[in-house]
């Protein structure tokens, strides 16, 4: 298993605070493809990318990522093997332009033009607002800026942390491209991502966390098709979307 | 009697209350038991030096708010009597009124400075009041008309307070146990029983509901704030109440040097010198700035005397002389305040109650 | 292949002060200059003052700049800031001393040679003790305030005490070297050389320190650190490194603008960083804590207050500067130029 696993995790225990919320979490990412991370809200999705990019701190368990125990490795070390990360709050640096955003993103050296070429046909705004201070930016332009920081680079993994969320279903369908444009070039994505129907589309293998624990792994289609094991699982939140 | 005279709270250790007792009995008794000018005036000095660091401590260890205002409000409250007396001529109504309008003085001044520093983040607070407690200090240097500047005001307190009036001759012929019965003695309890009376009623605010209030602010503001705890409110409050309270030990100290000067009372060595005392005491617990004023205070009074005959010993090293003169006490204690505030952040207290 | 939305944004047209807004705290500084020229009436009398004003305000931008930056990316306040200004103005004045041969010369190329490897000296010594202060008294501290400001201050006394041991309690008077002494007329006025010097060094670190800030990957990192460190260490930066890096060139910093301001006064004491304090935390208060731009506006606000005062009413002159503080923050309660931390 271990050999085709880019990142597993397993039994994972992260406490914040005096809160227990990571309570013994395993997952697999295989290499290649789009794996989802799926749960209702509060489930500790958001905790599971953090304790992987060292954001929190795993304080019972093993993180493997590609080959090589990450668990107490400090966050840039961590980025460095070849993670890209989008936060849930897109962490976008407001008082740098969008080229400035880029620009540090991009940590091995000057962008590749091929690589920025992608970049503003999945993205256009990003073109159009370069020079333009990121606070300026929209909500979904943010979050445009936020996953191209993370493509800038050809990563081994990317992290992305609902991209979907609050934004307008005509943006939503430009995320959705540019991430199925991302996944048919062979990377490997961990996707966190309450909208179903984009899970659905995207997801090759799906992950059901509840409660600090995962509750299911299986293949994304069959989750998709199976409306009751979606309503077990998930409760009624996801059929909402 | 005992349990509600200190509002509940209690030592909580054998040791500390063996301590904490024996400090008491020392000062309650000290004219008789260290009789002596200098052994008096230390004991006077410890009195006072218990209620200031521990209106600090509401602000610092309760609060955990860290002000370099201290000494300004202390030195406001010993400046009013100074100027009271001075111009009212001596007596306890003088008095009276110099330490009530010190201490109304220095509520509203903090009121002042709490409530457009405080609501921003409470770290403003410290850089704010460093710099007007020194730009106050400069000023009372400068208005020499008003404050004598540099040279500060000598003044004349009540004469029942002087070592001039004699009383008891009829009864125990001037003395009781060998102590002359004079002013002074009268002056000693003066400053004693009002220390004690400022040290329980802060041990009574502390130990209030609004005093818990301030502990779980500090200890998690944001949470005490969603809870419906209007932060800065009680944060200016407690200000203001230590303020107030800084200005009477102010005022207790003036009236037993019947001298202030900025030196004496306004000088950031006096700041820095409450801050050792809170934290070598252990912050949180006023109990704390009982022992550490009384180590401070005797420390200051007999250490340097040791390190002087230190430095002689080792008269002709290099450096080493340097290090140990008894000007370079605040070098060490500089050292042990860092190493207290990191190993030892509950104090002397902290270690007798056994907390962590 | 779908394009990306059409975006049709309409705004309504800012009014004059919403667009004036940002631009004020730069405006500031004239319109202060000017509120100096109605007060003051001597045209001769105000040129002087404001040019020891502006050398004043570079002076305390240098010693401030340090503090303010170190203060935005780690959130770390440290309250022996001063006791790297009172280093650097000891070393450095001990280096020139040693040079009197080249200080003496009535040449100003020596007399220039001579203050330059004092203050390569001074930042030499001030920067590896800000190394130092780092590793002992800093690092153990980190995300807890109060502690710090207890901390750094006793690092104050410590070092200060130090500096009596080393070089003993008494104030050292000294001469600036000879070219650096004298005035020269302008205008009708008559204007310190030191001053234009101060003046000149000020600008040229300010504008040195923006180009690393704007034009370098590691100004980046700085940049985005102090808004969101946590996402600059998930792009792989070790924002620690780059901390400590800002915290040497701070202590640097505060070690040249002791040397300047030492040269400034003609008298050193172990003292002079701490009071110097009062000002510095007056600066950065007002320009906003993290902001430069904020530290240098307000350097030379309160450099220009305190000289145009002290020529008005010598005793208000640091009241005034209090009271500077006090109308700004009520106008912004974060300071001139805010900054936005991203939690």
């Amino acid at each position: 298993m271990s050999d085709t696993a880019l990142l597993t995790l397993e039994g994972v225990y992260t406490n914040i605070a005096q809160y227990h919320i990571l309570q013994g979490v395993d997952l697999v990412v295989p290499r290649g493809g789009v794996t989802m991370l799926l749960g209702r809200n509060g489930v500790g999705k958001t905790t599971t990318l953090r304790s992987i990019i060292g954001h929190w701190r795993a304080h019972q368990g093993r993180i493997l990522f590609d080959g090589q125990d990450i668990t107490k490795l400090a966050t840039p070390a961590i980025a460095r093997l070849g993670i890209g990360f989008v936060p849930e709050d897109m962490g976008i640096f407001a008082d740098l332009t969008v080229e400035e955003n880029m620009v540090l993103a991009a940590v091995s050296g000057p962008i590749h033009s091929a690589r920025l070429d992608w970049i503003f046909t999945a993205f256009p705004p990003l073109k159009t607002f370069w020079k333009s201070h990121a606070g300026n930016l929209s909500g979904g332009q943010k979050q445009m800026l936020s996953i191209a920081r993370a493509m800038v680079e050809e990563r081994k993994l990317y992290l992305i942390d609902e991209p979907t969320k609050g934004l307008a279903p005509a943006i939503i369908s430009t995320m959705a491209k540019a991430l199925k444009d991302l996944k048919d070039q062979g990377s490997s994505v961990l996707l966190v991502e309450q909208n179903f129907a984009v899970a659905k589309a995207l997801g090759d293998s799906a992950n059901v966390m509840d409660d600090g624990r995962m509750i299911w792994s299986g293949e994304m289609a069959e989750l998709g098709r199976d409306a009751a094991l979606q309503e077990r699982l998930m409760g009624l939140s996801m059929e909402a979307h | 009697m005992i349990r509600s005279l200190l509002s509940g709270d209690m030592p909580r250790s054998l040791p500390l209350a063996l301590i904490l007792g024996g400090i008491l009995l020392c000062l309650a008794l000290a004219p008789f038991l260290f009789p002596g000018v200098r052994t008096v005036d230390t004991a006077a000095r410890i009195c006072i030096f218990i209620v200031l660091v521990a209106s600090y401590d509401l602000l610092l260890g309760y609060g955990g708010i860290v002000s370099f205002a201290h000494t300004m409000f202390f030195g406001i409250g010993a400046y009013g009597v100074a100027l009271t007396s001075t111009h009212m001529g001596r007596g306890f109504d003088a008095i009276a009124i110099g330490a009530l309008a010190g201490a109304t003085l220095a509520a509203a001044l903090a009121l002042l400075i709490g409530l457009f520093s405080l609501r921003v983040r409470a770290i403003f607070f410290a850089m704010i009041t460093l710099a007007v407690a020194s730009a106050v200090a400069v000023l009372v240097s400068q208005l020499s008309g008003l404050t004598g500047g540099e040279d500060g005001l000598t003044f004349k307190t009540p004469r029942t307070l002087g070592p001039a009036f004699k009383f008891g001759k009829e009864v125990f012929d001037g003395t009781l146990f060998g102590v002359k019965l004079n002013g002074k003695l009268l002056a000693y309890y003066f400053v004693f029983t009002g220390a004690l009376v400022l040290f329980l009623a802060l041990l009574r605010v502390v130990n209030s509901p609004f005093g818990r209030v301030l502990q779980a602010i500090r200890e998690n503001d944001f949470r005490a704030e969603s809870i419906g705890y209007r932060v800065v409110y009680y944060r200016v409050a407690a200000t203001c109440l230590s303020a107030a309270i800084a200005a009477l030990a102010g005022s207790l100290y003036a009236v037993w040097l019947r001298y202030v000067g900025p030196d004496t009372v306004l000088s950031m060595e006096l700041m820095v010198d409450i801050l050792l005392m809170v934290v070598i005491g252990g912050m949180g617990t006023l109990y704390g700035a009982m022992i550490g004023a009384t180590l401070f205070v005797l420390a200051q009074n007999y250490l340097q005397n040791l390190m002087g005959a230190a430095s002689g010993l080792v008269e002709g090293l290099p450096l080493l002389p340097e290090l140990l003169s008894a000007d370079r006490w605040l070098l060490w204690l500089g050292v042990l305040f860092i190493l207290s505030v990191y190993f030892f952040p509950t104090g002397v207290v902290g270690r007798l109650r056994g907390d962590r | 292949m779908s394009a990306a939305p059409e975006h049709a944004p309409t705004m309504a047209q800012a009014t004059l002060a919403e667009r004036i807004g940002p631009f004020m705290p730069v405006l500031l500084v004239p319109l202060l200059a000017l509120a100096g020229f109605v007060a003051i009436m001597n045209p001769a009398s105000w040129l002087t003052l404001t040019v020891s004003g502006l050398a004043m305000g570079m002076m305390i931008f240098l010693m401030a700049s340090g503090l303010t930056l170190v203060f935005g990316l780690m959130d770390v306040i440290n309250f022996g800031h001063g006791a790297f200004v009172s280093v650097g103005a000891f070393v450095g004045i001990t280096v020139l001393m040693g040079l009197g041969h080249l200080t003496e010369a009535p040449s100003l190329m020596l007399n220039l040679g001579a203050v330059l490897l004092a203050v390569i000296g001074a930042m030499l010594a001030t920067g590896a003790m800000g190394w130092a202060f780092e590793k002992i008294i800093v690092a153990p501290v980190y995300g807890h305030h109060l502690k710090q400001i207890l901390v750094t201050m006793g690092g104050l006394i410590v070092v200060e005490q130090l500096i009596i041991v080393l070089w003993g309690p008494e104030e050292i008077y000294f001469n600036r070297p000879e070219a650096l002494k004298g005035a020269i007329t302008f205008a009708g006025a008559a204007i310190e050389k030191y001053r234009l010097v101060a003046v000149v060094v000020g600008l040229a670190v300010f504008a040195a320190m923006r180009w690393v800030l704007r034009r370098t990957k590691i100004g980046l990192i700085v940049r985005a650190g102090v808004e969101n460190g946590e996402m600059v260490e998930a792009l792989g930066y070790r924002l620690k490194l780059v901390f400590v890096g800002v915290f040497i060139a701070g202590s640097a910093l505060a070690g040249l603008g002791g040397v300047m301001w030492a040269l400034y006064q003609e008298v050193i004491t172990a003292h002079m960083g701490n009071h110097a304090m009062i000002l510095i935390f007056i600066v950065v208060i007002i320009g906003g804590l993290g902001s430069v731009e904020g530290c240098f506006i307000g350097a030379l606000l309160v450099g220009l207050m305190q000289n145009y005062i002290a020529f008005i009413e010598p005793k208000a002159a640091l009241i005034s500067n209090i009271a500077l503080m006090v109308t700004i923050l009520m106008w912004r309660p974060m300071g001139m130029i805010p900054v936005v931390k991203a939690k």
